[in-house]
């Protein structure tokens, strides 16, 4: 099929990344796919889950909801962007093993995602804080609770580093 | 769940936007947001031949706090109109009633002329502009013209924008009245989902604790968020005691037509309906109480 190519730069995770994309492939195709950045999950492809979940300049959105071509120009983190360079887990990632804050595995990029965004603005979160950022997140396995343990853990682990 | 293939522009300008729908194309669509645009693409429900996304034009994002009214950008970030105080303090409903809008990962990316160009009876956003009776501008490339929200929502996804015109900005009403209260609720399946049935009230006391202004709404199920300016005149000179407030709400729920749907009955949401019009008429009283 010959579909038109539009130009696309992003920076992903702080690289810059450049490629050609027909204008209908969605954000989070891109990154999978051509990226191999597979840690970004496909769950609903229409908004509703959150498995799919990235940082766009700093802020969580959905990358089913976006197009690649529309990602020019800007920056994104993915699950794959929240640990050291060096593969190290970030301090929220290895909540998540500690307090078992993952069974299947399928919402964590999103989770992580989600969960990073407000320990970036609100470093010590309420439950009710905690509840309320991962709610556009769905977790089938129903492990909310350890997963609202893991970021509470991750808060006051990274209030003791800041000490 | 893939879009069909379309043709993308990026416009820099409203009046680039302006110079695409020159010809009234109907295969044309803006994408703002894209939080209600892209499922429906990617469901096939709509395949626009041409995509031109609004997104990075900086003259359609903005919220400007005036005397009479709150200016907001077309394009404005929910989360953007969400966190901004001094729109809250002036127009409190639209903080009220962002508080039940998607989740953050939507509210970072859905826009308020999105919500209102979208549509969607079940949205949040649209009964607002309704019980302010907002004053939206459409431009095309001819000019501009101004069309009260009360003439603008034709049906679900269905609106007064002809295929030439772009949603540029929208004008909410400020009640100066001192003592102006206000409220918001619905009833969800889950919490950020479409409302089975959204009720809200905006009310002005005088010192006495009589109402001098008063409009109330309710979405979901119908055709458009409705709003009952002839019951609601029937409120003003009461104390909004409940003998007036069952009268009045009764008659609203008589005429929201609410259809059902797998989710919920019409007899279901009619009686949610009541209840909930009930309970934001009393609590947006109380609220006006509270200020002097």
């Amino acid at each position: 099929m010959n579909e038109k190519l539009y130009p696309v730069t992003v920076e992903v995770n702080g690289k810059p990344r450049s490629t050609q994309v027909p204008a209908r492939l969605s954000l989070v195709d891109w990154l999978r796919e051509e990226l191999r950045l597979t840690g970004t999950h496909v769950g609903c492809e229409h908004g509703i889950c959150g498995a799919c979940s990235i940082m766009l300049d700093g802020e969580p959105v959905r990358s089913c909801l976006m197009f690649a071509v529309q990602a020019d120009g800007h920056k994104i983190t993915t699950v794959e962007g929240l640990g050291g360079t060096d593969g190290k887990l970030s301090v929220l990632q290895d909540s998540f093993c500690e307090a078992h804050g993952l069974q299947c595995g399928y919402c964590t990029p999103g989770m992580l995602i989600a969960s990073q965004a407000l320990l970036n603005t609100t470093p010590d979160p309420s439950e009710a804080q905690i509840r309320d950022a991962i709610g556009g997140n769905l977790c089938r396995c129903t492990g909310y609770r350890q997963i609202v343990d893991a970021v509470k853990l991750a808060a006051t682990r990274l209030a003791a580093q800041k000490k | 769940m893939k879009s069909a293939a379309f043709e993308y522009a990026r416009a820099s300008s409203v009046a680039e936007v302006c110079d695409w729908l020159r010809d009234g194309d109907d295969d044309i669509k803006l994408i703002a947001g894209g939080q209600s645009l892209v499922p429906m693409m990617a469901m096939r429900l709509t395949r626009p031949a041409r995509l031109i996304d609004i997104n990075e034009i900086d003259a359609l994002k903005f919220v400007a706090v005036e005397k009479d009214a709150v200016r907001t950008g077309a394009c404005t970030r929910q989360c953007v109109i969400a966190n901004d105080n001094s729109l809250a303090k002036a127009v409190p409903l639209i903080r009220q009633a962002l508080e039940w809008v998607g989740h953050v990962q939507t509210r970072n990316r859905g826009t308020i002329g999105g919500s209102l160009a979208h549509a969607d009876p079940a949205a949040e956003l649209p009964l607002v502009a309704q019980i302010l009776n907002a004053q939206l501008v459409l431009r095309s490339f001819a000019g501009t013209r101004t069309v009260a929200a009360n003439d603008f929502f034709e049906g679900p996804l269905a609106t007064a924008t002809r295929a030439d015109e772009c949603l540029e900005e929208i004008r909410w009403p400020v009640w100066n009245e001192t003592r102006t209260g206000s409220a918001f609720t619905e009833v969800s399946r889950r919490h950020g989902d479409f409302a089975l049935v959204a009720a809200a009230a905006q009310v002005s006391l005088d010192a006495g604790g009589k109402c001098t202004r008063a409009s109330f709404g309710l979405a979901g199920g119908g055709y458009i968020p409705m709003t009952f300016p002839k019951l609601a005149a029937r409120l003003l000179g009461t104390i909004l005691d409940d003998e007036v407030v069952q009268s009045v709400v009764n008659d609203a729920a008589a005429e929201f037509d609410p259809g059902g749907d797998l989710h919920a009955n019409a007899e279901y949401r009619r009686q949610l309906a009541a209840v909930l019009a009930t309970r934001m008429l009393r609590a947006a009283c109380e609220d006006a109480r509270k200020r002097r």
